[in-house]
C-alpha cells in the first residue's frame, strides 16, 4: 500500500477492482465503512461476481476476468477526453512532458522490439530522449508529439466505451457511470483510493493491471495524498514482510537485487546502480544503493566482510537465470533435476497451479522437508485419499519429513501489514508437542551443516563458514536479536562528515534510521528499509499508543511503519508546487517556508524546497511515470492482452495469445486448453469464512463454510441441467474436480463481442486434510503461466468445462 | 469489597481489569416465566440494545464464529447445499446466523445481496417468556435482555411456539432451549456482546437503546442520501420494541431480508392460550369438580333397592321375560 | 351360542349367579385396560396441569421435576392412546346411539333426581355413558394428534410453528374438555351406588342391572350363554 489501512477513512471514493476487500480483508474493510459513514464516501466495485464487497457498494459493474486493462485504459481515455485531469499535479509531479525516443512505438497490441524467438522485447527504444547534460528533454507545452502526454493519448485512443463493452462485457452505461464517479475525483479536494489484491496480480499481465490503475490515479492527482493511493491488500499475514526481507529468489532484503552471473564482482554489480538524477535537483534516493548493500553484507558476514574482499560479495549467490522461484523449481523437479526441497510455511499442493504436475514433481524428489504448524496436503501428497488425492502411494519413493513449527500466536515477532506497519506481537500460548520456532529449526540445521563443512570441507564452504552468527544461543536466535539485526547498528563511531570530531552514533549502538547507513563498512543493517524499527529507544514495533491528534489516521506512535515510520508514501505529493496541501481539510505535511512539517513523516528531505525537489524521490526523475521506461518487461504502457486461456481473441491482434512475454514453460504451453473444448471462464478466490488452507483445520471456520463448491449463474445451470446444491464435475485441460454447485444470480453471463461468456467461480479453501469436508481447489485446474514481471500464476482467468455429476468423488 | 462492574455502553468497552462483581443481579429481573408476582426491582438499569446495520454487513460470519467461541458451542459440520448460509439454520449450538438473500430491486433494476444477521431480538414483550411454563426458565432484566436460564428449563418447546421470530431451538441432548443471550454474562461485567466486538465493519454495535436509536438515525439519513428512500429502523412495536434492532435499506419491506416478520407480534393463539384459556380452563375444571363434590354431598345417592334385586332375580328366572310376558 | 342376538350386551357379559343375581359386567382384561387408561389419565392430567398453569407447576415434583415431567407426559400420552384404543374396540358397538337414548336424555332431570322409573329401559350404556365414551374418544384422538404436533423431543419439525400454535391451543382446550368428562365419569360412578364394583370386581348386582340397564340384563337372561349359573 502506498497509504495505510487507517488512511482509507479519508477517501471520497473507493474503487475495489482486482480484489474483494470485504471478502478477503474484512478487518481492513472497516476503514471503507468508516469513510462511507463519516465522509459520505462512495464505493464502486468492478468484479466478475457480485461479491461481498459489492453487497455494500454504491455501484457495481461486471467485468470479464482478465480484461481489466481495457477497462482502465477506457477510464483514462474518458478522463482525458472529458478533461477530468488534475492538471497542476500532472504537470508538476509526473513525466507527462518528457520526450520519448523517436523509435519507440506500439502497433497491433505490441511495442517495438519484440522477438518471437526469445519471447522477449528488446527494450532499447523504451526510453526518454536524454539531453547532453544527462537530463531528460521535456516540453512543458505538451505540444511535442513525442511527449508522454501525446503518446498516452494516442495509446488509449482505441479504448472507447464501445471497445470496453465489447472486450470486458461491461454494459456501456455502467462503464460510463463509473467514469463519471471517478472523474469527480480529479479535483484537488476529492480523492479516490484503489483497493486491489490478487484479482489483479494473478494474471499473466498482473503488474500491468496495477500500472493501469496507478496511471489513472496519477491523472487524478491521487498518489501521495490522504485517502488516495494504490493500495495492494496483502493476502497472507506478513506476506508484506516476506517480500520486504527478500524471501524471493531474486531479491535480498530491502528490495536489493540478487547478483547475477553477469555481475562477477561488486563494482560491476554497482556500475548499473548509480541512479544519477534525470532532472536537476532531484534526490534520486537509490543513489544510496551502495550504503544499503554494503551494510547488508556487513550484517551478513560481519568482520569477514572487508573493503578488500568487496564486502564478501563473492559469497553471495549469483543467478544464472532471472529467478529460481516456485514456477521454475517445480518445473525442474518434474524433470527430476531437484533432490531435496524444503517447504516452509507453504502448501503448494493446494496453492500452486497444475496440481497434477506438482504431485509428479514431488514424487521425483529424494527428500521433502515440510515445516508447518499444520499437517499440510503437501506433507501428505503421497497419501491416497480417493478422488481427493488419487495417487499410487507405493510408487512414490520420496521421503517426507515433517518438522512441526510454532504458529504466530506461539512465538513473538513482527508482522508487517499491507500498510507496511511492523506490528510486534508477543507469545500468547505455548506450542503443542515438539513444535519449535522456525528460527530454532533453521539455526539447528545451519549449525549442523556448518559443522559438516568444518569437519569435512566441501565445495565453496565460504558462504556457510563466513556467516556472522553472533546470537546468544547459536541454536536459537531470538526474534529480538533478529529484529535488531534487521534494524542495523554502528560498527564504529559514526562521525559527522562536516565535523569529524562529533560522534553522531557511538560504535555498537542501534541506528535510528537508514540515513545513518554508510558504505565504508562502519555500519551493518540487514534490511535498510526496516532501519528505525529497533533503535536505542527500544522496540518501536511494540509501541501501542493509538492516539491520533491530527485525526488523519496517522497514528505515529503505534508500531513502526517502514520507511522511517512514514505512513503515506510520496506524501510530498499531497501538497501543491508551493507546498500547500491540495485539500486544507486533509493535511499530512506542509511547507512552512523552511521545513516540511505535519503529522506524517515527510517523504522528502525536510528542508527540500518544494519548487525544486520533486516528490517521487526514489525515481531519478523526481516525478512519477505514465511512461515506465524499461521497468516492465511487457511494455511502458499497459496494453490489453487476453489471458492465455481465453474464450475470445484479442481484438488488437487476434494472433496474439496471452501476454507475449509472460513466463511459460514448454510443457505448460502444451497443457493449455482452448475455448472450443473449454468454453467457460473460471476465476478463483477466497471466502471470508476461511483463511487460505489453514482454517479448514479449525472446526468453527469449517462449520461456517464446510464444503467445496463452485459458483455459477442460473443461466449456465439451466443450460447444463445443474441443480442448486447438486454435485458437479469441473475440468480443464489439466485436471478435474468435483464440487457442490452454488447457483446464483450474483454471477451473470456476459456478452463479449457478441459471444455469451459464462463465469465459473472457484473458491480455494478445501483439501484432504483438516476439519472441513474433503474437497479440491482451483489449483488442480489452473495453468502454470507466470506474470511477465512478477511470475504470479494466472489463477484469475482460465478455461474449464462443467457438467452435473452423480455422486462423484467418494473418498 | 469488590465494585460492581460498569454498565457497558459500547461493544468495544473494555472493563477495568481488577475483579468486579457481576452487575446483572437477580434483583434486576423484571419478568420471570410462569411467575406472576415478580418483586419490583430496586433500580432500573439503562435499557441496552444491539444495533445491526444491515447496510454495513458484509456477511463475513465473524459474529457467528465469535458467538461459537464465547458460548463454547459446537455446531455440527454440515454440507454445502448451494447457498452461503452455514449452518443452514439456527441450532441449539448456533445462536446467530447470517442469512443471505438475492434480490432484484424492481425500482432501480439493480441487483442487491441482502445479508441479515439472524438471532434473538430480545423483545420488550417476549413471546417466549409468555409461553414458557417453567418458572424462572426465561427472565427479562430491566436493561431489556431476555435470558434463558437452562437450570430451570424443561425443554418443552413452548418458547418455540411463543416466539414471533422463530428463534429458540431445543437442544437434542441437553433438552433445554437455547438462543442468543445478548451475552448477558459479558454485559454483566461491563463488556459488549461478543458478536459486536468481533464485527469488523461495526455493522453490529451495542450501547444504550437511546444511543443506538440515535446512531441508527444517522445511518438512515446516510442511506437516504444514497437513494434508499425507504431506509429505516426496525424496532417493531408489535412486541413493544426490541433490544436488537436493524437498520434496513428497505424498512418498508422487512420480509425481503430472509423473512424478517413485517409486523411481528405474539400470536393471538399464544396470547389466548396463555391468557384467557389458562384462567378459564382452570375455572371450568375447578367449578366442575366442586359442583360434583357438592352434588355428591347434597343430593341423594342413586341407590339400588332390595326390591330391585328381587325383581332382577325374577327377571333372570324368567329368561329375561317380564311377568306379563311382555318384552323378550 | 352365536345364534344369540347381541344387541345390548357384549359376549363376555354373563350372569354369574342367580340367587342373588350377580352379573359379570367387565372381564378382567377390560378392567385392566380401563385402569391402565385411568392411571395414564391421572398422570397426564397431573403432568399436563403442571404445564398448563404456573400455580400447578409444583405437580412436576410428583414425577421428579420438570425435565422428567416433560419427557414423561407425551410417552404416557402414547400409552393412554393405545390403551384407550383397546377400550374403544371393546366398547364402541354398544355405545352406538339408540332410540331410547333420546328419551333418556330428554328426561335428564329424572336421571339426576334418581327417578329411574320414569326412564326407558336401557342397554349396557345410557346416553350419559355414551357421551363419556364418545367425548373421550374424540378428545383423546385430538390430544394425540396435537400432542405429536408439539412433541418437541421427537417431532420438532413435523409441522410449522403457526400450526404448532394452533395445536397447542387445541391440545389445552381438549385437555380441559377431557377433564370435565372425567369429572362427570368419576362422579357418576360414585353417585350411582353399586357401579364401582363393575370396574373393581367386574360384577354388578342384579338389582343394579335391573335398575339402570334392564335391557342389558334382560338380554343376558334370555341368552343361553348368558346364564352360566344354570
Amino acid at each position: 500500500m502506498t497509504n495505510s489501512w487507517t488512511d482509507i477513512k479519508n477517501t471520497d471514493l473507493v474503487i475495489i477492482m482486482g480484489g474483494n476487500a470485504a471478502e478477503a480483508h474484512p478487518c481492513g474493510f472497516k476503514w471503507v465503512t468508516e469513510a462511507k459513514h463519516n465522509r459520505g464516501a462512495k464505493l464502486i466495485v468492478v468484479d466478475p461476481r457480485f461479491n461481498r464487497s459489492a453487497s455494500v457498494a454504491d455501484y457495481y459493474a461486471p467485468i470479464r476476468p482478465g480484461s481489466d486493462i481495457a477497462f482502465l485504459m477506457g477510464v483514462i481515455r474518458w478522463c482525458i477526453e472529458n478533461d477530468k485531469v488534475q492538471w497542476d499535479y500532472v504537470r508538476n509531479f509526473t513525466n507527462m512532458s518528457y520526450l520519448v525516443r523517436e523509435d519507440f512505438g506500439w502497433q497491433d497490441g505490441m511495442f517495438t522490439g519484440y522477438d518471437e524467438e526469445t519471447r522477449n522485447y528488446d527494450q532499447e527504444s523504451w526510453e526518454y530522449q536524454i539531453g547532453e547534460d544527462g537530463y531528460v528533454l521535456t516540453d512543458e507545452t505538451l505540444q511535442n508529439p513525442r511527449c508522454v502526454w501525446n503518446l498516452l493519448k494516442a495509446h488509449v485512443d482505441v479504448y472507447t466505451p464501445e471497445f470496453v463493452e465489447k472486450v470486458c462485457g461491461t454494459p456501456k452505461e455502467r462503464f460510463l457511470k463509473i467514469c463519471e464517479m471517478i472523474g469527480e475525483c480529479s479535483t484537488p479536494d476529492k480523492t479516490m483510493t484503489s483497493m486491489y489484491a490478487l484479482g489483479w496480480t494473478q494474471h499473466s499481465k498482473g503488474a500491468q493491471n496495477i500500472r493501469g490503475m496507478a496511471m489513472l490515479q496519477l491523472l487524478l492527482g491521487n498518489i501521495g495524498v490522504p485517502g488516495g493511493g494504490m493500495n495492494a491488500l496483502r493476502g497472507h499475514s506478513n506476506i508484506q514482510g516476506l517480500t520486504d526481507v527478500g524471501l524471493m529468489s531474486n531479491l535480498i532484503p530491502g528490495y536489493l537485487a540478487m547478483p547475477k552471473d553477469s555481475e562477477p564482482d561488486f563494482e560491476t554489480y554497482m556500475s548499473t546502480r548509480a541512479n544519477a538524477p534525470l532532472r536537476p535537483n532531484q534526490m534520486s534516493y537509490w543513489q544510496n544503493y551502495r550504503k544499503f548493500m554494503v551494510s547488508f553484507m556487513k550484517s551478513m558476514w560481519g568482520d569477514n566482510a572487508t573493503a578488500q574482499n568487496g564486502w564478501g560479495y563473492d559469497w553471495l549467490p549469483k543467478l544464472d537465470v532471472a529467478e529460481y522461484d516456485g514456477m521454475r523449481m517445480f518445473d525442474m523437479m518434474s524433470k527430476g533435476e531437484v533432490n531435496v526441497y524444503f517447504c516452509q510455511g507453504f502448501n503448494p499442493i493446494l496453492s500452486f497451479p497444475n496440481r497434477g504436475k506438482l504431485t509428479e514433481a514431488f514424487s521425483r524428489l529424494k527428500l521433502l522437508v515440510v515445516m508447518d504448524p499444520l499437517e499440510t496436503e503437501t506433507a501428505a501428497f503421497w497419501e491416497n485419499h480417493g478422488a481427493y488425492n488419487d495417487v499410487d502411494s507405493a510408487s512414490i519413493q520420496t521421503e517426507v519429513l515433517e518438522l512441526p513449527t510454532t504458529c504466530f500466536a506461539e512465538d513473538e515477532g513482527a508482522t508487517v501489514n499491507s500498510g507496511r506497519w511492523l506490528q510486534w506481537h508477543w507469545k500468547g500460548a505455548t506450542q503443542p508437542g515438539t513444535a519449535k520456532t522456525d528460527n530454532e529449526i533453521m539455526a539447528n540445521i545451519y549449525q549442523r551443516v556448518r559443522k559438516l563443512y568444518e569437519e569435512e570441507g566441501g565445495k565453496v564452504p565460504e558462504p556457510v563458514l563466513n556467516v556472522a552468527w553472533d546470537y546468544a544461543d547459536p541454536l536459537h536466535p531470538t526474534a529480538e536479536e533478529l529484529a535488531k539485526e534487521l534494524n542495523g547498528k554502528a560498527l564504529a563511531d559514526l562521525t559527522d562528515p562536516a565535523d569529524p570530531e562529533t560522534v553522531l552514533r557511538p560504535a555498537g549502538q542501534q541506528i535510528s534510521g537508514f540515513g545513518e547507513l554508510r558504505d565504508d563498512g562502519t555500519t551493518a543493517g540487514a534490511c535498510w528499509i526496516y532501519a528505525g524499527c529497533w533503535t536505542e529507544d527500544g522496540n518501536m514495533m511494540g509501541r501501542r499508543d493509538n492516539s491520533d491528534p491530527s485525526g488523519m489516521g496517522v497514528h505515529q506512535n503505534w508500531s513502526f511503519a517502514w520507511p522511517a515510520n512514514r505512513r503515506i508514501l510520496y506524501n510530498r505529493a499531497s501538497c501543491d508546487l508551493d507546498g500547500r496541501p491540495w485539500d486544507p481539510e486533509r493535511v499530512l505535511i506542509e511547507w512552512n517556508g523552511e521545513r516540511w512539517v505535519g503529522p506524517d513523516v515527510p517523504d522528502i528531505a525536510v528542508t527540500a524546497n518544494p519548487r525544486e525537489v520533486g516528490p517521487f524521490i526514489m525515481n531519478p526523475e523526481g516525478t512519477s511515470r505514465f511512461f515506465s521506461r524499461r521497468l516492465m518487461r511487457d511494455g511502458p504502457f499497459p496494453t490489453h492482452m487476453e489471458p492465455f486461456e481465453s474464450p475470445v481473441a484479442n481484438p488488437l491482434n487476434p494472433s496474439m495469445r496471452g501476454n507475449p512475454v509472460a513466463r511459460i514453460f514448454e510443457r505448460d504451453l502444451a497443457d493449455l486448453g482452448t475455448s472450443d473444448e473449454f468454453p467457460l471462464v473460471a476465476t478463483s478466490y477466497r471466502l471470508t469464512e476461511h483463511f487460505h488452507y489453514w482454517t479448514k483445520h479449525n472446526v468453527t471456520n469449517a462449520v461456517t463454510q464446510p464444503e467445496f463448491f463452485v459458483e455459477i449463474s442460473e443461466e449456465l445451470a439451466a443450460e447444463k441441467g445443474i441443480q442448486k446444491g447438486g454435485r458437479v464435475r469441473v475440468w480443464s485441460n489439466r485436471g478435474q474436480v468435483w464440487a457442490k454447485a452454488v447457483v446464483t444470480r450474483r454471477i451473470r453471463p456476459m456478452v463479449c463481442d457478441g459471444k455469451t461468456i459464462h463465469v465459473v467461480g472457484i473458491p480455494i479453501h478445501w483439501g484432504f486434510k483438516g476439519a472441513a469436508r474433503k474437497g479440491f481447489g482451483p489449483n488442480t485446474l489452473g495453468p502454470v503461466v507466470g506474470d511477465a514481471n512478477i511470475s504470479t500464476p494466472e489463477f484469475k482467468a482460465f478455461l474449464v468445462n462443467i457438467e452435473p455429476a452423480e455422486g462423484g468423488a467418494i473418498a | 469489597m469488590k465494585d460492581l462492574a460498569p454498565e457497558p455502553t459500547t461493544a468495544q468497552a473494555n472493563p477495568p481489569v481488577q475483579p468486579m462483581e457481576s452487575n446483572l443481579l437477580p434483583s434486576d429481573v423484571v419478568r420471570v416465566s410462569a411467575t406472576s408476582n415478580v418483586p419490583q426491582p430496586e433500580r432500573q438499569l439503562t435499557k441496552v440494545a444491539k444495533l445491526i446495520d444491515v447496510s454495513k454487513c458484509i456477511g463475513c460470519k465473524a459474529c457467528q464464529a465469535a458467538c461459537v467461541e464465547w458460548n463454547d458451542t459446537h455446531p455440527a459440520l454440515e454440507e454445502n447445499v448451494g447457498v452461503y448460509d452455514n449452518p443452514h439454520d439456527l441450532t441449539p449450538e448456533m445462536f446467530t446466523l447470517m442469512r443471505f438473500t438475492e434480490y432484484e430491486n424492481p425500482q432501480t433494476g439493480d441487483f442487491e445481496w441482502l445479508i441479515r444477521k439472524d438471532g434473538c431480538m430480545h423483545c420488550e414483550d417476549p413471546g417466549c417468556l409468555k409461553a414458557c411454563p417453567a418458572p424462572g426458565a426465561i427472565v427479562q432484566y430491566s436493561n431489556g435482555i431476555v435470558d434463558f436460564i437452562s437450570d430451570n428449563c424443561i425443554g418443552c418447546g413452548y418458547c418455540v411456539q411463543g416466539c414471533p421470530f422463530d428463534i429458540p431451538r431445543i437442544h437434542k441432548t441437553a433438552h433445554v432451549s437455547k438462543k442468543c443471550t445478548l451475552c448477558s454474562d459479558r454485559v454483566a461485567v461491563g463488556q459488549g456482546p461478543a458478536c459486536a466486538k468481533a464485527c469488523p465493519t461495526e455493522c453490529i454495535s451495542f450501547g444504550t437503546k437511546e444511543d443506538m436509536i440515535a446512531k441508527a438515525e444517522g445511518r438512515i439519513e446516510d442511506l437516504k442520501s444514497r437513494g434508499y428512500d425507504n431506509a429505516g429502523l426496525y424496532d417493531p412495536q408489535g412486541v413493544g420494541g426490541t433490544h436488537v434492532m436493524y437498520v434496513l435499506h428497505h424498512a418498508d419491506q422487512p420480509s425481503l431480508y430472509a423473512g424478517l416478520p413485517d409486523d411481528p407480534q405474539i400470536s393471538p393463539l399464544v396470547q389466548g392460550w396463555k391468557g384467557p384459556a389458562k384462567t378459564a380452563g382452570m375455572a371450568v375444571a375447578g367449578l366442575a369438580a366442586a359442583g360434583a363434590v357438592l352434588h355428591g354431598l347434597l343430593a341423594r345417592p342413586n341407590e339400588v333397592s332390595e326390591h330391585e334385586e328381587q325383581e332382577a332375580e325374577v327377571l333372570v328366572d324368567q329368561g329375561g321375560r317380564d311377568n306379563d310376558g311382555g318384552q323378550a | 351360542m352365536s345364534k344369540d342376538k347381541l344387541v345390548y350386551s357384549a359376549r363376555g357379559d354373563v350372569i354369574e349367579a342367580k340367587k342373588p343375581v350377580v352379573v359379570n359386567r367387565y372381564r378382567g382384561f377390560t378392567r385392566a385396560n380401563h385402569w391402565l387408561t385411568a392411571g395414564c389419565m391421572v398422570v397426564l392430567i397431573l403432568s399436563g396441569f403442571a404445564f398448563f398453569h404456573p400455580a400447578l407447576y409444583g405437580l412436576t415434583g410428583l414425577f421428579g421435576g420438570g425435565q422428567t415431567t416433560r419427557w414423561l407426559h407425551p410417552i404416557v400420552g402414547v400409552v393412554l392412546a393405545v390403551s384407550f384404543l383397546g377400550l374403544f374396540l371393546q366398547m364402541w358397538k354398544l355405545n352406538l346411539p339408540r332410540r331410547e337414548d333420546v328419551e333418556w336424555s330428554r328426561n335428564i332431570g329424572d336421571v339426576l333426581k334418581g327417578n329411574e322409573e320414569n326412564l326407558p329401559e336401557l342397554g349396557k350404556y345410557n346416553a350419559g355413558q355414551k357421551l363419556v365414551f364418545w367425548g373421550m374418544t374424540v378428545l383423546i384422538v385430538t390430544m394425540a394428534v396435537t400432542g405429536v404436533m408439539i412433541w418437541e423431543e421427537y417431532f420438532p419439525g413435523l409441522v410449522s410453528i403457526p400450526a404448532r400454535r394452533v395445536a397447542v391451543v387445541i391440545h389445552a382446550l381438549a385437555a380441559v374438555g377431557s377433564v370435565l368428562i372425567l369429572i362427570l365419569h368419576v362422579y357418576a360412578a360414585f353417585w350411582t351406588r353399586g357401579t364401582l364394583r363393575a370396574m373393581t370386581r367386574g360384577t354388578v348386582t342384579g338389582g343394579w342391572a335391573f335398575r339402570h340397564h334392564r335391557k342389558w340384563l334382560r338380554e343376558l337372561a334370555g341368552r343361553e350363554d348368558g346364564r352360566k349359573a344354570e
